[in-house]
């Protein structure tokens, strides 16, 4: 009676103070691609944890084959088909490509292992996916491509019939890409569903039959592929006119207060730019282009080779954060959880960490004036806290950046670097970051914008550097700049 | 509904906190049931007098711990250094002839080769880009062996009274160790809560990185932080040294995972950012508690080492239960 293979019906996940998943309706056809798309922090994660057993929901139902499961772990829902191939691979680098193929399953007799017939069966399994790899090749000699097709490997060896893929060309090369897509279609003839999520919307074109739309932990609609267009996508996604996302930039062209001359050190290949007072600079690349490591460079966080860097008429050293945060140089970095955040911690300590002498005399911590400092700029950024002394950790991701944004304000720089600044954040979160950055450069402060994400680096900047290989390869205006022309660029297709 | 939930976050709260408070509570209890002799003034004094060099080594190490560390020659470090007292104070009170000079300089060295021990672990640790555990795994014997070679194998006697005071003493009828104990928690707790190395401890031991990022000069923290942990040792050495009136050959061994203990006991997570110092001390009275109670119940010396482990295991795992609770309330 039931023509879906997997069906999510109202399914709710709450956090505290979030939440993540609002009566989500999810339903797959056998043999179909279905696209899941969504802005960061739209519920897609939470739902994929959900479906493949790794995180329970708070309410709902999932039907498989029509009938209920409540799966309490991953391998319960890889019993009935269900398996997630995640971004960072769960494959166990010193061993052979059978042996992760039949990680945990390896055919015994008499309790010793049946070697033969696993590589047997891992070569069969490889040969069904024309893959020419070696079953007895270890998993870290292979490349990126190679271990993700591993990976499909593995749920074919479990029988998967729904494959869940998140992001899975995020590293991979064109020609790569094609192979996947390659793979992907001979498992549709096979009748196996994929679950696909990619922020890549050329490919969400190319390879999906049909797309759901989620937007702030909502279900927004389902389509299918071939009646939709980008600009419906997009606008169902965002939800608002993109116009409004992003501020009307009133600037003009200010003294210069940071000159970065040939600049050299880890991924950065003689680097030099200006920066002028009260501008948002963007410098976008691909993967590698060496635009986040120029960023941590000039901060300090790693060191520089050789170059210099002048502020305001004055070489500063770039040593460590410590010296680069006095010469009035904020970071707010890409890895949030990693490198921005004590997540363990309350919301006040984590928000003077940059700045504790501000808010203390002679080392002892002066309360009264913390909590008020803590207090205003809590209120400045409207930061959602039920109060100071709440747990990072257990704050949504929109509202996590603005206390690495209060943080890095705390200690008053004049130069803000900020380093994938949305990754991770909702939309309503976004634009009113996206406000807070344009306030910023009002009273003054100038901005270097590093992001992967076109769209913003074009909304947001007044200015566009273009990355490729450590190098500058490319200034582009306001006025001027398009995705395909920075694209381009990055890629280094133009001369 | 919300009001029953809101009661149970805050019921988990205490336990996580203070849960060491509860266990106490609970062994304190049962002690007075099974002794009448226990709850009298003298046997608590002298159960907190017997924990209190326990206590002060438990002090640095929740410090150590907090920044997601250990130190394991804490009980080699307290052993040098109590020799080192021991033979400055002979020394110095002959040559001058002044029992003052030859404390002043007895106590000044203990504390001193106590600092410099536990700074050389830290510059180990941090410049040398050193595991804590392998670092003062080595300290720990190389300390020792230095302490044998110095002691000779011999005990240093020490007769001056009032050096032994500071082991033996009372001062407003209360044991004069128990008074450095309260000295040193105090401090402890105001610098913890109080100051900004105190927030640099613990947003150190949350994460490394991001400390470092925020412009926090981690490697000078940490080893601020083993310093202060010797220094602290090294003040267990001068009491060790007055209460027992000699510094033993192999005095302090076996100390650290005693202290270790009662940090563990105190609530505080090992992979450090989480924990407060007064449970620590709590920790360090429940394991001489339970000493005490096995002895009032004559029960054999050494079977008191397996209830100790045990009771430690059976609160890892109350921890760990109460852990899990609150983290699947809050999501």
């Amino acid at each position: 009676m039931t023509d879906y293979i997997l069906e999510l019906k109202n399914i709710t996940k709450t956090f505290p103070g979030v939440r993540a998943l609002d009566n989500v309706h999810l339903q797959i056809a056998p043999g179909e691609v279905h696209a899941l798309c969504g802005e960061n922090g739209a519920g897609k994660s939470t739902l994929m944890k959900i479906i493949s057993g790794a995180q329970k929901y708070t309410s709902g139902e999932i039907l498989v084959d029509g009938k209920s499961y409540v799966f309490e772990s991953t391998s319960e829902a890889q019993n009935v088909g269900i398996s997630m191939i995640y971004q960072e691979f769960n494959l166990v680098p010193h061993l052979s490509v059978a042996e992760n193929i039949f990680l945990g399953r390896l055919k015994t007799k008499n309790g010793a292992v049946q070697w033969k017939q696993i590589y047997n069966d891992a070569n069969e399994i490889l040969e069904k996916l024309g893959l020419d790899i070696d079953p007895h090749k270890t998993v870290s000699s292979l490349s990126v491509a190679h271990m993700q097709m591993v990976e499909i490997a593995k749920c074919l060896s479990i029988n998967a019939r729904v494959i869940i893929m998140d992001e899975p060309t995020a590293a991979l090369t064109d020609e790569e890409i094609r192979v996947l897509f390659d793979i992907i279609a001979s498992l549709k003839k096979q009748g196996i569903s994929i679950i696909y999520i990619s922020h890549r919307m050329d490919e969400i074109f190319t390879i999906s039959d049909t797309i759901t739309v989620f937007r702030d932990g909502k279900y927004i609609k389902t389509l299918k592929t071939q009646n939709t267009n980008y600009d419906e996508l997009v606008s169902l996604m965002v939800g608002q006119s993109i116009e409004k996302l992003y501020p009307d930039r009133a600037y003009q062209k200010g003294e210069v207060v940071l000159d970065v001359k040939n600049l050299v050190g880890k991924a950065v290949n003689d680097v030099s730019f200006q920066l002028y007072k009260g501008e948002i600079l963007g410098i976008c690349g691909l993967l590698g282009a060496g635009n986040i490591e120029l960023s941590k460079i000039i901060y300090g966080a790693t060191r520089k080779t050789s170059g210099s860097v002048i502020k305001d008429g004055r070489e500063i050293k770039c040593k460590d954060p410590y010296t680069s945060i006095k010469d009035g140089i904020g970071l707010v970095p890409d890895d949030r959880k990693n490198d921005g955040l004590v997540l363990m911690r309350s919301v006040k300590e984590n928000i003077s960490l940059s700045s504790l002498k501000g808010i203390s005399t002679n080392g002892f911590i002066i309360s009264s004036r913390e909590n008020t400092k803590v207090a205003n700029v809590i209120e400045a950024l409207s930061v959602k806290v039920p109060s100071p002394e709440h747990i990072v950790g257990n704050l949504s991701g929109g509202n996590q950046q603005k206390v690495v944004f209060a943080k890095v304000l705390q200690a008053s720089p004049d130069i803000l670097i900020l380093d994938e600044p949305t990754r991770g954040v909702d939309v309503g979160a976004k634009a009113e970051i996206y406000q807070i950055i344009d306030l910023l450069t009002k009273k003054g402060k100038s901005i270097i914008l590093i992001s992967s994400d076109l769209p913003e680096v074009i909304g947001m900047c007044d200015r566009i550097l273009v990355m490729k290989e450590g190098k500058i390869v490319k200034e582009v205006l306001k006025s001027e700049a398009t995705q395909e022309i920075i694209l381009s660029y990055a890629a280094g297709g133009v001369v | 509904m919300n009001n029953q939930i809101s009661k149970k976050r805050i019921f988990n709260k205490i336990m996580n906190e203070y849960r060491s408070f509860a266990i106490l509570a609970i062994i304190l209890l049962f002690a007075s049931i099974i002794s009448r002799d226990f709850l009298s003034l003298t046997n608590i004094f002298n159960v907190i007098r017997q924990v209190s060099i326990i206590s002060i080594l438990a002090c640095g190490m929740t410090f150590v711990i907090l920044t997601g560390g250990i130190d394991l020659s804490v009980g080699s470090i307290l052993g040098l250094s109590g020799a080192l007292c021991a033979g400055t104070l002979s020394a110095v009170t002959s040559w001058s002839g002044s029992a003052f000079l030859g404390i002043t300089a007895a106590i000044l060295t203990a504390l001193i080769v106590g600092t410099v021990c536990g700074f050389f672990n830290g510059l180990f640790i941090t410049k040398g880009s050193l595991p804590p555990f392998i670092v003062t795994l080595a300290t720990l014997t190389l300390l020792s062996g230095l302490l044998l070679v110095y002691t000779n194998g011999a005990p240093i006697r020490v007769t001056d009274a009032s050096y032994m005071f500071i082991g033996k003493g009372f001062l407003f009828g209360i044991p004069f160790p128990i008074w450095l104990l309260v000295i040193v928690y105090a401090l402890a707790f105001f610098i913890l809560q109080y100051t900004t190395f105190g927030r640099r401890v613990y947003a150190i031991g949350g994460n490394k990185e991001a400390s470092r990022l925020s412009g926090i000069d981690t490697k000078k923290i940490e080893t601020y932080v083993y310093a202060l942990n010797g220094f602290l040792a090294g003040l267990g050495g001068i009491i060790l040294t007055a209460r027992l009136g000699a510094a033993q050959p192999t005095a302090g061994s076996g100390f650290e995972l005693d202290a270790i203990a009662a940090v563990i006991l105190g609530g505080t997570s090992l992979s450090g950012g989480q924990g407060f110092v007064l449970p620590t001390v709590v920790g360090a009275v429940i394991l001489g508690v339970l000493d005490n109670i096995l002895v009032l119940m004559n029960v054999n010396p050494f079977v008191s080492d397996i209830v100790k482990g045990g009771v430690i295991l059976v609160a890892v795992l109350i921890d760990r239960k109460f852990k899990n609770i609150s983290s699947k309330i809050e999501g």
